[in-house]
């Protein structure tokens, strides 16, 4: 390993890591908005559209980011919608992770154990204020750790953008590695830079889950 | 005379090819599955043993795998393993190996959490009937824990699957590689190909997945 290349390439690698963080902010956050709106469809049943999430979210969870990616970027500019590359790849992480998503919340929402249910409609509370007070408080604590752990999930995805030419790190680095021919240096700094912005994360995810156990309550 | 763009699929042998490609797919992610299931299972094994540094080195392990997202992993593999090992394995062999000791990595979680959520009365039961070590394991942990571990083991075997579509990236004949020849070579004939070609292939992948992550769903409901 050398490291006055690697030094070289700090710059770039800090461009592109930013770029990542930006990417997957963004497209967290479309994700988290698509997988409320979807889970609160199934949740109240709502005629027609609660099926179109449940179809939405079995499409997109059981398909790879990749050809959902090739798809918005190749294939969709045929039928005349052409999308900038970096819109591609936030739209496609937004609906990706919206699934996963809509699949944490539901199962937050069903964590809500049968007691507490009984006892909100024993003391008369109706469909949408047992929806409000009892089962979505608790429903979103316990979903905390498996949005977590799509954000994880999330954030590593973001390498798959590097197939339609986003210039994230993955995309940066196997650059660097075409140009240069210096592989070890290059993917030395390509994990390092998934590690600073991952393990933070994770460790935040082990400490939410144990949180999250000391407070579920009434099983 | 227009054609319909779905032709582009039926066209010469363009669909048996894509299937074609589907089935190395599929049977790259399945020998990844069997290799990788066995050795997570003694991993996993390992992970509650009572030696510090083995499970601190096996966590570290699991850990390793679990930061480094696929595409990078399979271009860590790509590059380290030929020039530094002078290991030169034909590409399709690598993904094996590379997905392989992924899938380990993560399915010793699952089998270290199963093995630990085994009531502990059970063990205690097993032991008060005078089994040894090794039967208390084979005849009371390992049935529990493999009932305990199936829909996430299910579950991984998807996340296989779809991971498999990275293949393409280090030249694999994979069904998305077929799918852009196919899509290439057709440019003229069929403008619109790449989107019926790049929709099927969707499809394919989610026929493949869907099935498994119901089971997976299904058994974990029975289990509630």
């Amino acid at each position: 390993m050398d490291l006055s290349i690697m030094q070289q390439a700090i710059p770039q690698f800090v461009k592109a890591f930013e770029l990542t963080l930006w990417l997957s902010f963004v497209g967290i956050l479309g994700a988290l908005l698509v997988g409320v709106c979807c889970s609160l469809l199934q949740y109240f049943k709502v005629p027609f559209l609660g099926k179109v999430a449940s179809v939405y979210v079995e499409l997109f969870r059981n398909t790879p980011l990749l050809i959902q990616l090739f798809f918005l970027y190749y294939a969709f500019p045929v039928i005349g919608i052409k999308l900038p590359a970096q819109v591609c790849g936030i739209i496609g992480l937004a609906f990706l992770g919206g699934s996963y998503m809509a699949e944490g919340f539901t199962g937050g929402f069903n964590g809500v154990s049968q007691s507490q249910l009984d006892a909100g409609k024993a003391i008369g509370l109706n469909k949408f204020q047992l929806a409000r007070y009892v089962v979505f408080p608790q429903g979103f604590t316990l979903s905390v750790p498996a949005l977590a752990a799509n954000v994880i999930f999330l954030i590593k995805e973001t390498s798959i953008f590097s197939v339609i030419a986003i210039p994230e790190l993955t995309n940066t680095a196997l650059d660097l590695v075409g140009l240069y021919y210096r592989s070890n240096e290059y993917l030395f700094m390509l994990v390092l830079a998934y590690a600073i912005i991952l393990i933070p994360l994770s460790i935040i995810l082990t400490i939410l889950e144990r949180k999250v156990r000391y407070g579920s309550f009434g099983n | 005379m227009v054609h319909l763009g779905t032709n582009i699929l039926f066209a010469g042998n363009n669909f048996v090819r894509l299937l074609e490609g589907l089935w190395t797919t599929v049977w790259i992610a399945i020998c990844a599955l069997i290799i990788g299931l066995i050795l997570g299972t003694g991993l996993g094994i390992l992970r509650t043993s009572k030696n510090r540094p083995v499970r601190i080195l096996l966590r570290l392990y699991l850990e390793f795998f679990r930061i480094v997202p696929s595409v990078v992993l399979l271009f860590l593999f790509y590059y380290i393993l030929p020039r530094q090992l002078n290991l030169n394995l034909p590409a399709e062999q690598m993904a094996v190996l590379a997905f392989a000791l992924w899938v380990a990595a993560e399915f010793s979680d699952i089998v270290r959490g199963a093995l630990i959520s085994v009531p502990q009365h059970q063990k205690e039961s097993g032991l008060a009937l005078g089994l040894n070590g090794w039967q208390l394991f084979r005849y009371v942990l390992l049935p529990q824990a493999l009932v305990l571990e199936l829909p996430a083991t299910i579950n991984l075997a998807t996340r296989v699957v779809k991971t498999t579509s990275l293949l393409m990236l280090i030249s694999v004949m994979d069904v998305i590689n077929i799918g852009q020849q196919i899509i290439e070579a057709n440019r003229q004939t069929y403008p619109n190909g790449i989107f019926w070609i790049y929709g099927i292939i969707f499809l394919f992948y989610f026929i493949v997945d869907y099935p498994l992550s119901l089971w997976a769903r299904r058994l974990a409901a029975k289990q509630h």
